[in-house]
């Protein structure tokens, strides 16, 4: 039974948006899938312990990018979100390879992934003329609205299949590396570098290799976002606070497993949804509140994620 | 000449008093990554919640601004020791990353808690301070304030670290923190002290900068990153090297100020700092071997 679950599960979800389809639940499974897809991103390389706090940056790239070229050179996005995907990839090569060749680890990775999300940040807002700077910027809408070739729709069920098919895409990038032998040559590198390389693994290299298929993902998922929302700003798709809420969305929901990023997608976004439907404007600031609290404690007590806690006790059991 | 052009000596004098501000910013991060190896990534949140207290004690309650000034010094210490018994305490034993990761937690926490209770508005202290004009240049008497309170406060860490018990028992903990506890120092006893220091410095940094700025929630992103990237340039943990960083930041962030816009000086440091990292890894990280 539990082997067939996964598919029956996918086929729920796929059936979903034919027998229901009010438009603000919609609304929120389809940002909760586009986010999960995100988070999922971040966690292929995260798992192994290379914390990186410059996915905003990624993020933001992936999205301006696409934008940027539909609207300047009327490239469809199409062609536009596999450029941003590509610019995604370069960029976390020219920072990354040095990070990586020199060994900077750790911390030091962190702090300079965090200067990485600032410069991108600030680039966008410093290039207001072209980009909208911190007012945001919105790729023109193509003739009535629905298009294939514009990556434009205004019916909430297909982008909802895109949406679903990109996450379960995703998920299925995040199964690849958990089978491959990148995994086990990361795995040792996170565990002992040296040892690592004397064991014959090319450090630099597979660290490359996952860093740059995870700022890829991540890029698409930007440019997915801009796609759908048609409205873009530097502080929600890049950005420090961005690349924090990404990590912490991952760690809530667990680092190690799967299904642990969408789980933490689930929780944070469902979290802010309901306290501002109930709340309104009086709820600004709860939701991080709560958020904060949380990755405290779950960082403390339970640095599995819910997910993670909850099947190794099913497994203990 | 065009070297001795005025407005770029107004912006290299600005970028010297800037750097005093940074450099004292980054002094209460860099003594606590020196003796707990941890990143308190939430530090610009407790300076933003210095900044607040400045300006309920001085605006609001109309407290007089040295005893206010005070006040806040004292407060921001003791969350700064609640921050260590809370969070970092639980957590010396983890890996690195995670206590990285709840700080980052502390940060989200504080920013909303700050949205929740003060709002978003912008407040500022209603105090403006004269602008001296000497020499054809306008220099502002806060960043002047700033600059000497920075030096001041490197002096006197430099003397407490050096002339009394305390601070060398810190300096032998940043050195062996398994070998101390065996000499007779008591370990958790110093954690405390280095907290509540480096919370005290985030608070008079907080009194400064509300001289300068209004404060907001999110006051704290504005000037943090740039923080951390300072104590990483100049060695995290190395009050020197941290000091010389914050110079060569506030330089780069001044002239990209004075020829294009001032994000561009963000980028110019942001990216400066990433090439640094990569052309001296081995003299920025001296202590990581």
């Amino acid at each position: 039974m539990t082997r067939y679950l996964p598919w029956l599960g996918g086929l729920a979800l796929i059936g979903l948006p034919f027998v229901y389809t009010a438009p603000y639940p919609m609304h929120i499974l389809i940002i909760i899938l586009i986010w999960s897809f995100a988070y999922t991103s971040w966690s292929v390389m995260g798992r192994f312990g290379l914390v990186s706090l410059g996915h905003g940056g990624f993020m933001g790239i992936g999205a301006y990018a696409t934008a940027l070229a539909w609207n300047y050179w009327h490239i469809s996005p199409w062609i536009g979100a596999p450029m941003a995907l590509l610019a995604g990839a370069l960029l976390a090569v020219v920072v990354a390879y040095p990070c990586f060749r020199f060994r900077i680890i750790g911390h030091y990775f962190a702090l300079v992934t965090l200067a990485l999300s600032g410069i991108v940040l600030q680039v966008i807002t410093a290039t207001r003329d072209y980009t909208g700077g911190s007012l945001g910027y919105t790729p023109e809408r193509y003739q009535s609205g629905s298009s294939f070739y514009a990556l434009q729709f205004t019916g909430k069920t297909t982008w909802y299949l895109i949406a679903l098919g990109v996450w379960a895409a995703g998920l299925y990038v995040w199964h690849r590396v958990d089978r491959s032998m990148l995994r086990y040559a990361l795995e040792a590198i996170s565990e002992d570098e040296d040892g690592a390389a004397a064991a014959g693994v090319h450090v630099t290299l597979e660290k490359l290799k996952i860093t740059v298929l995870s700022a890829a993902m991540t890029a698409l998922a930007g440019a997915l976002y801009c796609q759908y929302q048609m409205f873009i700003s530097p502080d929600t798709v890049s950005g420090i606070a961005v690349s924090l809420q990404m990590v912490f969305a991952v760690v809530v929901g667990g680092i190690y497993v799967p299904l642990g990023p969408t789980v933490g997608a689930v929780i944070t976004i469902l979290l802010a949804e309901v306290l501002r439907v109930s709340f309104g404007t009086r709820a600004v600031g709860w939701d991080n509140l709560v958020y904060g609290i949380l990755l405290v404690i779950f960082i403390i007590f339970l640095p599995k994620g819910i997910l993670g806690s909850l099947l190794a006790l099913r497994r203990a059991s | 000449m065009a070297i001795f052009d005025i407005f770029l000596l107004e912006a290299l004098l600005n970028g010297v008093l800037l750097g005093g501000v940074l450099a004292l910013l980054s002094l209460g991060l860099n003594l606590i990554f020196g003796v707990i190896d941890v990143v308190w990534i939430c530090y610009a949140e407790l300076i933003m919640l210095g900044m607040y207290g400045m300006y309920f004690l001085y605006t609001v309650y109309h407290a007089p601004i040295v005893a206010a000034a005070a006040v806040c010094i004292v407060a921001v210490a003791i969350l700064g020791v609640l921050l260590h018994v809370l969070v970092i305490a639980p957590l010396l034993g983890a890996a690195p990353i995670n206590q990285l990761l709840a700080t980052g937690g502390v940060l989200f926490f504080l920013q909303s808690a700050a949205t929740v209770l003060f709002g978003v508005e912008f407040k500022n202290l209603g105090l403006r301070l004269p602008v001296l004009k000497a020499a054809g240049m306008f220099i502002s008497y806060s960043r002047l304030l700033a600059f000497v309170a920075a030096l001041v406060g490197m002096v006197l860490v430099y003397l407490f670290m050096t002339r009394t018990y305390t601070g060398t028992a810190i300096r032998a903990i940043a050195q062996d923190r398994q070998i101390i506890p065996l000499m007779g120092v008591n370990s958790r006893r110093i954690y405390l002290v280095t907290s509540a220091l480096g919370g005290g410095l985030a608070g008079l940094a907080a009194c400064l900068l509300v001289l300068q700025y209004d404060v907001h929630p999110f006051v704290g992103l504005s000037f943090g990153p740039i923080t951390f990237l300072i104590c990483v340039l100049g060695s995290l943990g190395n009050f020197v090297g941290g000091f010389v960083a914050a110079f060569v930041f506030a330089e780069i962030i001044a002239l990209g100020g004075l020829y294009l816009d001032l994000e561009w000086g963000y980028v110019f440091a942001f990216a400066f700092f990433i090439v640094m990292m990569f052309v001296r890894p081995e003299g920025l990280m001296a202590r990581r071997s």
